[in-house]
C-alpha cells in the first residue's frame, strides 16, 4: 500500500450529513470484479444527469453542473469535506475505491460510519474526524473563498489552513503506523501465526463442534 | 474497573471468548469462526490472495453463495442463464474461486442457495458464541443467535481468509430494552423501525447493541433476526439478543448444528450467553411496546419513519436536520402534513435479508388470502430468502395463495432490496418494501422506497396504498 505521510490539497465541500455508500457509489457499479476504474462513477446519481452503468462511456454523459464536484473551482480537489455519519449504509469497499479512483486522499467529517471508516485505512485514504464546529467553520471558509487548500499531516495528526489555523485529530496508533509505513496488514497479522494457531487448537478442544463438519 | 469477576455484558463475553491479543492502542485480533462469502464483495479478496500466493487459513469455516446479483426468475440454466453479461461474470467468478480455493458453495442450482443471512442460520452454520463475518453490512443479523456478527469490507474479507482473524477495536455497549406486549399486527420490523426513528441512524456508531426486554424475548428467531439485521441502520456494526430456549429450539436438528454429546456440551456452554445481572452498559434506551404502531418510512434515511396513523412531519421541527429532511421530502415527492395512507403506491417488494423468512411469507399469505392486488399496483413481488424457504412455503400452499392474489412468486436472492439484478423501481415510483434501506436510488435510480413490515406491505398491495392494519376489520 502507498504510504501516507502528509497531504496538501484542495477541499471539495459536500455539505450533507448521512451520505450513504449507495450515494458514493450506486449498486450498478458493484458488478465489477476489479478494484480499479471506479473514479468516474463517484457520486454517480448526483454527478450526472443521465443514467449509466459499467458499460457506459462517462465522457459522453450529461454532467450535472449544479453538483459541487462539477464546479470548475473544485477541479482536482482531493480532500472531501462532509457532515456527520459519512459512509453509512452498506459495507461496500467499492465506495472507497471510487473515492480513491477519483483522487480523494482525505475525507474530513465530524463522524463516520464504522465499516466505511475501516475500509478507508485499508486503501490509503485517510478519514479525519474533526469536531462539528470545526467542520462547520471549514465549510464557511470554502464558501467565503473560491476554494481553499488544507494540509493534512498524519505524522503530527494535524490539519492546517495556511499558517493561520490548525486543528489536531486522533487516529488509532496501529492504523497510523500502517499508513505512514504503507504496511500490508495481512503480513503484519501473520507475524502472530503461532498465537493464532494456539488459540485455534484450544478452541478445537473446548468447542469442537465448530470444527466438526 | 472491570475485573475478571465483574458482571459482563453479552458482548463483553463474546469478545473475550475470541480475543487473541490486544495492542497498546486498543486494536484487538479477533478469531473468526464463520466466514460467509457472496459474489459482490469477494472477487477482489480472492484476487488479493492469488497475487500474494496465499491460501485460506481454514476452508471449513467458509461458506459461499451467490445472492446479490442473481436473477429471481428462471434458474434452470444456472449461471449460464444469467442474461446480464457483467452479472454473469461476477457470479461465475465466485463459482471459479470456490472451486480454485476448495470452498463450500451453495451454488445457483442448489436448493440451499439464498440470501447469505437467511441460509447460514437455516443450515445451523450460525451458532451461539460464534464470531461471524461477511462482506455485507447486514451480518448484524446473526446476533439474534447470541453470536457476534459483523459486516466487513473486501480488504477484511481477504484478511479473514488469509489469517482467520479480524482486527477490531472493541465497541461500546448499548442496551435497547423494549418491554410489554405488542399490539396485534405490530411486528419485529415495526419495533426496529420505531427504535431507529427514536434514536437516529448514527446513534449506534461505535456500539454493539443488545436488544433486550420482554418484547424482544417474546419474538421468534425470525423476528429477532429482523431486529438485529437493522442494528446497522441504527449505526451499530453488530446487534445481539441473549441465548434462550427459543434460540435452542430453532437450532436443534439443523444440518450443521452439533449433535448428540456435542449438542449437550454446546448447549451447556451457550446457556451463559446473556448479559449478567448488573452488567454495565455505556448507553441505554428503554421503549414500551404499547407505544409502537405499524411503521412506514417517509424519507430517504431509515430514521425518517412514522406511525401509519400519523401525518408526514414538518421538517422545520427537526432543527439541525431540517434541511436534510426537506431534501428527503422533495426527493420522495411528498409534503409535510400529508397522510402517509394517501400516497399512491406503484410497486410492492416483499423480501430481503430483513424479511424473507418463512414467518414473513406466512404473514403475507395470511393478509392476502382470498384478496386481489390493487389494479394500480404495477408489480407485487414476493422473493423468498432461500430455496428452502421457498420449498417450505410451497409445501404449506402459501405460494398458491400469494399467486392467486396477483403477486409474483420468485426465486431466492437479494432482488429489489438493492436492485443489482433486473428487479428495480423506475424513477418516481413509490414502493412498499420490506427491505432495510430507503436511500435515494437504492431500489432503482429515482425510486421512492417506503420501509414496512411484510403484513403492512401485503395490505398495501391489496389496497394500493398504506393502511393501518391495527384498525378493526383489517386483520
Amino acid at each position: 500500500m502507498k504510504k501516507f505521510l502528509s497531504h496538501t490539497g484542495k477541499v471539495l465541500p459536500f455539505d450533507r450529513s448521512n451520505v450513504d455508500t449507495d450515494a458514493i457509489l450506486p449498486k450498478q457499479y458493484l458488478k465489477s470484479i476489479s478494484k480499479f476504474g471506479f473514479g468516474d462513477w463517484l457520486f454517480d446519481d448526483l454527478r450526472y444527469l443521465d443514467p449509466g452503468d459499467v458499460r457506459t462511456d462517462c465522457t459522453t454523459r450529461k454532467i450535472n453542473p449544479d453538483f459541487v464536484l462539477n464546479k470548475p473551482q473544485f477541479e482536482n480537489a482531493n480532500i472531501l469535506l462532509a457532515r456527520e455519519n459519512f459512509g453509512c449504509g452498506s459495507s461496500r469497499e467499492h465506495a472507497v475505491w471510487a473515492l480513491k479512483g477519483y483522487g480523494i486522499r482525505v475525507v474530513i467529517a465530524p463522524s463516520f460510519a464504522d465499516i466505511f471508516y475501516n475500509n478507508c485505512f485499508k486503501n490509503g485514504v485517510l478519514p479525519v474526524v474533526l469536531p462539528a464546529n470545526v467542520v462547520d467553520s471549514l465549510f464557511k471558509l470554502t464558501a467565503q473563498h473560491e476554494s481553499i487548500q488544507l494540509t493534512v499531516d498524519l505524522e503530527n495528526c494535524k490539519v492546517s489552513y495556511g499558517n493561520e489555523q490548525s486543528w489536531s485529530f486522533t487516529v488509532d496508533e496501529s492504523r497510523r503506523q500502517n499508513l505512514l509505513q504503507g504496511h500490508d496488514e495481512i503480513s503484519i497479522t501473520l507475524l502472530q501465526t503461532a498465537a493464532i494457531q494456539d488459540f485455534e487448537n484450544n478452541l478445537k478442544s473446548s468447542e469442537e463442534w465448530l470444527f466438526s463438519q | 474497573m472491570v475485573t475478571q469477576n465483574s458482571p459482563k455484558t453479552l458482548y463483553d463475553k463474546l469478545w473475550e471468548r475470541r480475543c487473541i491479543s490486544t495492542s497498546e492502542d486498543g486494536m484487538s485480533l479477533i478469531y473468526i469462526d464463520r466466514h460467509i462469502v457472496h459474489e459482490v464483495s469477494s472477487a477482489q479478496a480472492f484476487e488479493g490472495l492469488r497475487a500474494a500466493n496465499r491460501q485460506p487459513w481454514r476452508r471449513d469455516s467458509v461458506i459461499a453463495t451467490p445472492d446479490h446479483n442473481v436473477p429471481t426468475t428462471d434458474r434452470e440454466s444456472g449461471i449460464e442463464g444469467i442474461a446480464d453479461d457483467i452479472s454473469r461474470i461476477q457470479v461465475k467468478t465466485l463459482d471459479d474461486n470456490c472451486h480454485d480455493f476448495n470452498i463450500r458453495q451453495f451454488d445457483l442450482k442448489d436448493k440451499r442457495q439464498g440470501i447469505v443471512h437467511v441460509i447460514s442460520p437455516e443450515q445451523g452454520l450460525t451458532l451461539p458464541g460464534m464470531t461471524i463475518v461477511c462482506g455485507d453490512s447486514h451480518t448484524a443479523t446473526h446476533g439474534a443467535f447470541a453470536a457476534l456478527g459483523v459486516g466487513i469490507g473486501t480488504s477484511e474479507v481477504e484478511h479473514v481468509l488469509a489469517t482467520q482473524c479480524l482486527l477490531q477495536r472493541k465497541a461500546k455497549n448499548m442496551l435497547i430494552e423494549v418491554n410489554g406486549e405488542l399490539h396485534p399486527g405490530v411486528t419485529a420490523k415495526d419495533v426496529v423501525l420505531y427504535v431507529i426513528g427514536q434514536i437516529g441512524t448514527a446513534a449506534g456508531t461505535g456500539c454493539t447493541i443488545e436488544f433486550a426486554g420482554s418484547t424482544i424475548r417474546g419474538l421468534t428467531m425470525e423476528g429477532r433476526m429482523t431486529v438485529c439485521n437493522m442494528a446497522i441502520e441504527a449505526g451499530a456494526r453488530a446487534g445481539l439478543v441473549a441465548y434462550d430456549q427459543v434460540t435452542e429450539d430453532y437450532i436443534k436438528g439443523r444440518p450443521f448444528a452439533p449433535k448428540n454429546a456435542l449438542w449437550d456440551k454446546a448447549t451447556a456452554m451457550w446457556k451463559d450467553l446473556h448479559s449478567d445481572q448488573g452488567a454495565q452498559f455505556d448507553l441505554q434506551y428503554q421503549f414500551r411496546a404499547e407505544d409502537i404502531k405499524p411503521q412506514v418510512s417517509w424519507g430517504t434515511s431509515p430514521e425518517m419513519v412514522m406511525s401509519v396513523d400519523k401525518l408526514i412531519p414538518n421538517p422545520a421541527l427537526f432543527e439541525q436536520k431540517s434541511e436534510d429532511y426537506q431534501k428527503a421530502l422533495n426527493y420522495m415527492g411528498l409534503t409535510a402534513g400529508q397522510a402517509i395512507t394517501d400516497v399512491t403506491l406503484d410497486r410492492v417488494f416483499i423480501g430481503s435479508c430483513t424479511n424473507s423468512r418463512i414467518e414473513d411469507i406466512r404473514a403475507v399469505a395470511q393478509m392476502v388470502e382470498g384478496k386481489t392486488v390493487a389494479k394500480t399496483i404495477k408489480q407485487a413481488l414476493v422473493v423468498p430468502g432461500s430455496g428452502l424457504v421457498k420449498q417450505q412455503a410451497e409445501d404449506e400452499g402459501l405460494d398458491k395463495i400469494i399467486l392467486d392474489a396477483g403477486f409474483e412468486w420468485r426465486e431466492p436472492g437479494c432482488s429489489m432490496c438493492l436492485a443489482m439484478n433486473a428487479d428495480r423501481l423506475m424513477s418516481g415510483e413509490h414502493c412498499a418494501s420490506t427491505s432495510n434501506r430507503n436511500f435515494e436510488g437504492r431500489q432503482g435510480s429515482g425510486g421512492r422506497t417506503h420501509l414496512v413490515s411484510p403484513s403492512m406491505a401485503a395490505a398495501a398491495a391489496i389496497a394500493g396504498h398504506f393502511v393501518d392494519i391495527t384498525q378493526d376489520g383489517v386483520l
